[in-house]
C-alpha cells in the first residue's frame, strides 16, 4: 500500500470509491443540504476543509497513540479532534461570512456527526497511509463529496420544476435519484486499480 | 431545552411543564418503534442503514450493537444529567458514546471475526450515528433512568426492525437467500445490483414510497369520512 501513487489515491477516493455514493458515508448532509447548488457548494468546501484538518490531526494522534500503545483510545481522540476542528470552521465562517453561516444553518455543527469525516480518519489509519498520502486521500474524499453533492443539487433543482406523483414527494424521490447516481459511479469500478 | 437544568427537578414537582419528566407508559416504548421510527419517519442514521444492510445477519448485528450503545449511553447520560454543564454537554455525550462504541467494537471482534469484517468501519462509526446523539440530547438528558431505558430500547428496536426490513429484502432479491438459506433453488438468477450500493438507495426509496402511499391512503379515507379537506403532505 505504501507505494500507491498519489494521483491514484486521489482518484480512488474522489471517484471510484466515492465516499457518498459507493461507501455510504455522509448521507445526512447529502440528502439535507442538496436542495440548492450554492449551499451544496459551500457545504462541500466546508467539509473538504474539515477533512484536511482532521486528517492531518488524526495522523499525528495515531502516531502518538501507537507510540504510547494506547490504540484503544483512538476513536475517542479522533472524535474529539473532529469536534474541535468543526468548532474552528464554524467560528471562521461566522466571522468572515454571516450570510453563508445562516444558509448552512444547523448542518455546520452537524459536520461533527458527518460519518464521512470520522470514516476518513479511520480508513487512512487502516490503510497505513503516510502523512502526504493521508492529505491527498482527504482532498480526494472532500472533492468526491463536493462532486456528489453538486450533482445531486443540480438534479434536484431541475426536478423542483417537474411534476411528480404525490406519493413520491420528498425523501423517497431523492433516494431513488441517489440510487441512479450510485449506479453511474459503479461504472468507474476498477479504474483506480483495486478497491478498499 | 430552554430551561435551566437546576430548575427542572423543582419545576417537574410543582407545575406540569412541557419538559417535565415523563411517566412510564407503553407509549414511551412504542413511540420509537412506530410514530417516531428513526429510519422511516425521522430519516436519521441513514449511513449504516444503507451500508450494512446487504444481508440479514449484518443488519441484525448492526441493529443490536446500536441498541446496546443507545441503551447504555442513555443510562449514563441520564444518571449524570444534573452534573453535566450545559456548555460542554455535546462533547461529554460524544465521549460517553465513544466509550461504549469502543466496548462494542472489541466485543464483536472477540465474538465473531466474520461479522466484524463484514461490518468494517461501520461499528466504529456508530459514534456519529445521529440517532444516538439525538436521543441523548432530546431525551436522556432530561428524563429519569427508567423511562430512558425503555425509550432507548424502543428506538433501538425500531432501528433494528428498519435495518432488517432493508436487509431481508436486499438479501432475498440480490442473493436469493435469507440468513444464508437458499429460497429459490439453484436456478435462481440473483439480482446482483440489490446487494451493491445502488440497491441500498433503491430499496430504502421503495420502503419510503410504500409508507408515503399508506399515509396518503389513510388521509384520503379520513377526508371522505369526515368531508373535511386534509393536508396531503
Amino acid at each position: 500500500m505504501h507505494a500507491e501513487p498519489l494521483p491514484l489515491i486521489f482518484l480512488n477516493a474522489a471517484i471510484v470509491n466515492n465516499f457518498v455514493l459507493a461507501l455510504f458515508l455522509g448521507i445526512c448532509p447529502f440528502l439535507g443540504v442538496s436542495a440548492k447548488k450554492e449551499t451544496a457548494w459551500n457545504m462541500g468546501l466546508a467539509t473538504l476543509f474539515v477533512m484536511l484538518v482532521s486528517s492531518a490531526a488524526a495522523y499525528g494522534i495515531n502516531w502518538l497513540l501507537t507510540l504510547l500503545e494506547l490504540e484503544f483510545l483512538r476513536l475517542i481522540c479522533y472524535i474529539a479532534v473532529i469536534a474541535s476542528a468543526v468548532q474552528l470552521v464554524e467560528m471562521f465562517v461566522k466571522k468572515t461570512s454571516p450570510a453563508l453561516f445562516r444558509s448552512l444553518g444547523i448542518f455546520l455543527p452537524l459536520i461533527t456527526t458527518n460519518c464521512a469525516i470520522l470514516g476518513l480518519a479511520l480508513f487512512q489509519t487502516t490503510k497505513e497511509y503516510d502523512f502526504v498520502q493521508s492529505l491527498v486521500y482527504a482532498a480526494g474524499a472532500g472533492a468526491g463529496f463536493t462532486l456528489a453533492l453538486m450533482l445531486m443539487a443540480g438534479l434536484r433543482e431541475k426536478l423542483a420544476l417537474a411534476k411528480v406523483p404525490d406519493v413520491s414527494q420528498g425523501a423517497a424521490l431523492s433516494l431513488m435519484l441517489a440510487g441512479l447516481l450510485s449506479l453511474v459511479f459503479m461504472g468507474f469500478a476498477g479504474l483506480g486499480g483495486g478497491h478498499g | 431545552m430552554a430551561e435551566a437544568p437546576q430548575d427542572r427537578a423543582t419545576a417537574a414537582a410543582s407545575a406540569p411543564l412541557l419538559t417535565q419528566e415523563e411517566t412510564l407508559t407503553a407509549d414511551t416504548f412504542i413511540r420509537g418503534l412506530w410514530q417516531e421510527n428513526p429510519v422511516f419517519v425521522m430519516l436519521l442514521g441513514m449511513c449504516p442503514v444503507l451500508a450494512v444492510t446487504n444481508s440479514t445477519i449484518n443488519a441484525l448485528g448492526m441493529g443490536l450493537s446500536t441498541t446496546f450503545v443507545l441503551v447504555f449511553s442513555g443510562i449514563l447520560i441520564s444518571l449524570l444529567r444534573h452534573w453535566i454543564p450545559k456548555q460542554v454537554r455535546i462533547a461529554s455525550y460524544i465521549v460517553i458514546i465513544a466509550t461504549f462504541v469502543t466496548l462494542v467494537d472489541y466485543a464483536i471482534q472477540a465474538i465473531s471475526l466474520e461479522l466484524y469484517a463484514a461490518l468494517g468501519a461501520f461499528i466504529q462509526l456508530i459514534v456519529v450515528n445521529c440517532i444516538i446523539l439525538g436521543r441523548a440530547e432530546a431525551y436522556a438528558s432530561k428524563q429519569r433512568v427508567l423511562t430512558t431505558i425503555v425509550n432507548s430500547l424502543g428506538t433501538g428496536i425500531g432501528f433494528t426492525l428498519a435495518l432488517l426490513a432493508l436487509g431481508t429484502v436486499r438479501e432475498i432479491l440480490g442473493n436469493g437467500t435469507i440468513l444464508g438459506i437458499s429460497l429459490f433453488g439453484p436456478d435462481f438468477q440473483p439480482w446482483l445490483i440489490m446487494i451493491l450500493p445502488p440497491g441500498g438507495f433503491f430499496v430504502l426509496g421503495a420502503w419510503l414510497l410504500y409508507f408515503n402511499w399508506l399515509r396518503l391512503n389513510r388521509l384520503r379515507r379520513v377526508t371522505t369520512f369526515t368531508g373535511a379537506p386534509a393536508d396531503a403532505r
